[in-house]
């Protein structure tokens, strides 16, 4: 099965789940359960290839500029790790069916069960490390869906969300450290990174990109002093801590560290940072985990002393260590696994998971305590038992390690560890299983039904056997893991099997036993000198660092984000005039290259209406109508001053917007207050005009500049110009590139209008639905009314120009890909048209009239232009390429048509749709019922009686 | 002409940037009008001012032409504009109307913050 399927397969599948809940719990658990089998099947074809050495690949190269490929290899680590993932997760669905009780969500479960799968099975077979960070942030994400998965639990949500502060933080940290790594190397592949050892440690980034890496393994894989996490993690169901903590997301860590060993480890730096790290973490879990009463947080922290086990191995450096590591990776999966699942067994059946209200359950649950008390012994290090051989390697490599010189702190240190690890095993089975039974159990306990304790039974089964024989059941596996991290060198002799000799290892092995067995027997002692000893609570710790950190944001966005407008609207001026300032004291200019072109009467003219509007509308800014007024002159000088400098398609544009723009305002004024009061000091506006004044002398400098010199480089304006009409066939240069050239931008641009005009109408609705209509309706108007609301003269005109103005729009839209003219200035005559009626006979009058929605304007408007543009696939050619030709119908002269024009149809009804339905919106504010008019004006010619008179009757 | 459009886009940028320093809704909007103005003909005359040259191609003669790009620019961005229009004049009046209030500025008790909401 292609590696690409083994990695998709538990994303896919984590659909089915959530779907088939409604069928039934046992078809979800199913769903999830053939899943992870098909993936695991598929990883087990491979099994051949693997073990001969091969590397198995598959390549995708997604987006080869950035180095990012979607490349996939299957070695002997990844297989390994995709092996425990796969296999235990199996294991994992079977044992959560039975144990999560009805009022659970399972189809939740398995979903986010399948998604932290898809994602861990993507770390350890991905080829690139940018690939590999999205799996890696992906177990953080959905790692914290599972941990928080009681979400009505308190401590579920608070670990949960430790969780992936801690191990999304160190990600973080990672995606640095990787990225430094691929800019050593060159390439993103971690098979090409694996070949640079020379040259990334040579470099001087080694250093930061080692603790940044380090950073994300360490969090990741809960060590010392980033352990505190994975006690917290414990308040999830069970089965997520089992997975989770034996053979999963803790691991990821390690299996990064495996993995990048050949290029990373070999440093002193690597070797004191890694080593000292896992040995100061084992021993701490270790001593930690003897004194904690519940069931789960022992083996939470048996597991953080034993990922620092491992880590302390990988630090070792040396290869032989590595094949003692990936040993006991193999055989801590499988007893952590057997001993969580073991601990879910006993709080499923006794309702507690307190040591201390448990004891003696031997005989009440003889199969719980069989596979228990296996497990438990294998992780003291009992032979024959599995645990016994890794830990029996581990401390041989210990006696061989210097740490600074010292001999014995190592050996020393690790063979603490490895007692209080005797004692907290044996105290997992003595105070749990042994003892006298008691009679004060919260339920009855009893053994549980054949699924619950299948699946960690059949781990257990593996414990031995992998204890009795090693060398045939996992021994060809551990040497192409080992090989697969050192890098294909050659293994340094070693043999699994259970008697060695006298060695050193022995002893140690023998004392730590019998050690573990003694303070066992002190333990209560123990426990008091425990709590006696001042210890720091991590959770405060945290919790202090983010409430302090919380805080902190706080106090910075209050600082900067206050609320007042007119402060970051002066900030962004004042900002933009000073990088204006510095680039125009730095940069250079050229020489002047145009001759100016020589100033009319006209136009002067035009520029003393311009800036006499201008500085009319901020001297008398207070008196809103006039302001408006004024600012309508400016507009008009603006588009005569288009037309006259050779842009007759912007100067009809900007008159008909002018016009809408106007209407628009003339409305809101409507509403609003007519007066700006006077609110900001004498010295708050004279520091506005000298900042205003600065920016306008800058800006009309700037262009000044520009319009007396020649183009720096080449435009593409020529090549525009050139192609108009042999490649778009239109003479109007400036509508070919809008419908052809440049039709994607003008596409994104009609629907940009279209959002805006329906965020007007949400936002319509949402104030006409709040009390704000009870004001409307009974407000007064700011002025006195006129007597005559729709004056017949209007009324009349505007409806005899009705058709004149449809034709017009009409007359421009088809103009429009030769003269001046198109799609979005026939929208905007149109809507004019359309307005016209409304302002002459009244929004009732006009709405009742209305045969389409402006919605479904905008909505054809785009769907039309994407329809187009669509077409042109089916030609193989790219997205919105055009087309056209000519017809020649007598007696008619020849004419063009274009696919470009029915674009054009589409900016057409989305520049309609869009202002007529913003102009609509508006208009809503100013309905009040009884305003429709039984006759379409005022004065009904036909009728003798006055519509006054009949108004008043209908209100008595 | 240069110097009549340079001062031109230099008055409007300067009045309508003390437009929006202003502290009511309504001048806002006016200034952003202006601003608005002055952007598009300082985009347009990035084309370089040119007379009697519309970019239409001629068939018969070989006559200059304008740079039509920056038109082309120019005229989405008119419609644009009038889009953004809309929705702040919107805003401000649902503003307005809500809370009778035109001040654009949050005061200190607009902002007291909701209760923190982590558990």
């Amino acid at each position: 099965m292609s590696l690409f399927l083994i990695a998709a397969l538990p994303f896919l599948g984590a659909v089915f789940p959530a779907l088939l809940i409604r069928a039934g719990r046992n078809a979800a658990a199913s769903a999830a359960g053939l899943t992870t089998f098909l993936a695991l099947a598929g990883l087990l074809i491979h099994i051949p290839a693997v073990m001969r050495g091969e590397v198995v690949t598959a390549r995708f190269d997604w987006i080869p500029g950035l180095g990012l490929n979607a490349n996939f290899m299957l070695d002997g680590l990844g297989f390994l790790f995709a092996l425990l993932i796969l296999g235990i997760g199996l294991l994992i669905i079977l044992y959560a069916r039975f144990y999560l009780s009805r009022e659970d969500p399972m189809g939740q479960f398995y979903t986010y069960l399948l998604l932290f799968q898809g994602a861990m099975v993507g770390i350890v077979l991905s080829d690139n490390i940018l690939l590999l960070l999205i799996f890696w942030e992906l177990t953080s994400l959905s790692s914290f869906l599972l941990i928080g998965y009681w979400r009505h639990l308190p401590e579920g949500r608070q670990g949960a969300r430790m969780a992936l502060a801690v191990t999304g933080g160190g990600g973080l940290a990672m995606i640095a450290g990787m990225l430094i790594l691929g800019n050593i190397v060159g390439s993103y592949d971690l098979s090409v990174i694996l070949q640079n050892k020379e040259l990334i440690q040579a470099s001087p980034y080694y250093m930061p990109a080692l603790i940044l890496i380090l950073l994300g393994c360490f969090t990741k894989s809960a060590q010392f002093p980033f352990h505190f996490w994975l006690p917290h993690a414990m308040a999830a169901p069970t089965p997520v801590s089992a997975y989770l903590h034996s053979a999963t997301m803790v691991k990821a860590g390690l299996f990064l560290m495996a993995r990048m060993w050949p290029v990373l480890a070999g440093t002193d730096a690597w070797f004191y940072i890694v080593a000292t790290t896992g040995l100061i973490t084992m021993l701490l879990g270790a001593v930690i985990a003897l004194f904690k009463d519940d069931l789960k947080a022992l083996l939470a922290f048996s597991t953080v002393s034993h990922l620092g086990l491992v880590t302390m191995l990988l630090g070792f450096g040396t290869k032989i260590a590595v094949v003692a590591a990936m040993f006991h990776i193999i055989n801590h999966a499988t007893f952590k696994a057997a001993l969580f699942m073991t601990a879910g067994i006993v709080d499923h059946e006794t309702h507690t998971r307190d040591v201390k209200r448990l004891g003696g359950l031997r005989h009440l649950m003889p199969i719980t305590f069989t596979i228990g008390t296996l497990a438990a012994l294998s992780m003291a290090g009992l032979p024959p038992l599995n645990g016994f051989l890794s830990k029996e390697m581990m401390l041989e490599e210990t006696v061989h390690t210097t740490w600074l010189h010292s001999h014995y702190l190592v050996p020393g240190l690790a063979l603490l560890a490895a007692l209080f690890s005797a004692a907290y095993s044996f105290r997992f089975v003595g105070h749990v299983f042994l003892g006298p039974q008691r009679d004060d159990y919260p339920a009855h306990p009893h053994d549980p039904p054949v699924g619950l304790w299948l699946a960690p039974a059949f781990l257990v089964v593996l414990v031995v056997l992998i204890g009795l024989y090693s060398a045939a059941v996992v021994g060809p596996l551990v040497a192409v893991v080992s090989g697969a991290v050192i890098g294909g060198e050659k293994l340094p002799y070693y043999s699994l099997k259970l008697w060695h000799g006298f060695t050193p290892a022995l002893y140690m092995s023998a004392v730590a036993t019998l050690g573990g067995l003694f303070l066992l027997s002190q333990h209560k002692r123990g426990e008091q000198v425990w709590n006696a000893l001042p210890r720091p609570e991590a959770k405060v710790i945290f919790d202090a660092i983010v409430n302090a950190g919380t805080k902190l944001s706080r106090w910075v966005t209050d600082e900067l984000h206050n609320g007042v407008l007119s402060r970051y609207a002066i900030i962004f001026v004042a900002f933009t005039v000073g990088l204006g300032y510095y680039a125009y004291t730095t940069g250079t200019i050229g020489v002047v290259t145009r001759v100016p072109l020589p100033a009319q009467t006209i136009p002067i003219i035009g520029w003393i209406c311009l800036v006499g509007a201008t500085l009319g509308i901020m001297w008398f800014h207070r008196n809103r109508l006039l302001s408006l007024v004024l600012i309508g002159v400016v507009g008009l000088i603006v588009s005569i001053a288009f037309n006259y400098l050779s842009a007759p398609d912007l100067a009809l544009t900007q008159i008909s917007v002018e016009v809408v723009t106007m209407i628009l305002l003339l409305l809101s004024l409507n509403f609003l207050p007519t007066e700006t009061p006077w609110d900001s000091s004498a010295g708050r506006r004279w520091r506005d005009a000298a900042i205003s004044v600065v920016a306008g002398l800058g800006t009309g400098a700037l262009i000044y500049a520009i319009m007396l010199r020649d183009f720096a480089f080449p435009t593409i304006s020529d090549f525009h110009l050139a192609n108009s009409y042999k490649g778009g066939g239109g003479t109007n240069v400036v509508n070919v590139i809008l419908v052809d050239f440049r039709g994607f931008d003008t596409f994104g641009e009609i629907i940009v209008l279209g959002i805006a005009a329906l965020i007007i109408f949400a936002l319509t609705e949402a104030v006409l639905s709040s009390n704000v209509r009870s004001y409307l309706l009974n407000r007064k108007p700011h002025w006195p009314q006129s007597g005559d609301s729709h004056p017949l003269m209007m009324v009349v005109v505007t409806r005899v120009m009705m058709p004149i103005a449809l034709m017009v729009g009409a007359y421009i839209f088809f103009r429009g890909h030769n003269q001046p003219g198109g799609g979005f200035i026939a929208g905007l005559i149109v809507a004019i048209a359309y307005l016209m009626q409304y302002m002459a006979s009244g929004y009732t009058w006009a709405i009742e009239r209305q045969r389409f929605y402006y919605h479904g304007t905008i909505g054809w408007g785009v769907l039309i232009a994407a329809a187009t543009g669509l077409g042109a696939w089916f030609n193989d050619r790219p997205f919105l390429t055009s087309d056209f030709g000519y017809l020649n119908w007598p007696p008619l002269e020849e004419f063009e048509w274009a696919t470009a024009m029915l674009f054009d149809t589409g900016v057409f009804l989305a520049v309609l749709g869009a202002v007529m339905l913003a102009l609509d919106s508006l208009s809503r504010f100013a309905w009040q019922p009884g305003m429709a008019q039984e006759f379409p004006m005022d004065i009904n010619p036909l009728r003798d009686d006055p519509p006054e008179e009949e108004q008043e009757k209908e209100q008595v | 002409m240069e110097a009549l459009v340079a001062t031109a886009v230099g008055v409007m940028t300067a009045a309508g940037i003390f437009l929006i320093l202003r502290r009511r809704t309504f001048p806002v909007i006016l200034g952003l009008s202006l601003i608005t103005y002055a952007v598009n003909v300082f985009l347009f005359a990035t084309g370089r001012l040119a007379l009697n040259a519309p970019a239409v191609l001629n068939k018969y003669e070989d006559v200059p032409y304008t740079d039509p790009l920056p038109q082309a620019l120019v005229l989405t961005a008119i419609v644009i504009s009038f889009g953004m229009t809309a929705v702040i004049v919107m805003i401000s009046l649902s503003a307005y109307l809500s809370s009778k209030d035109d001040h654009i500025d949050m005061t200190a008790q607009d902002c007291v913050d909701a209760p923190g909401e982590d558990a």
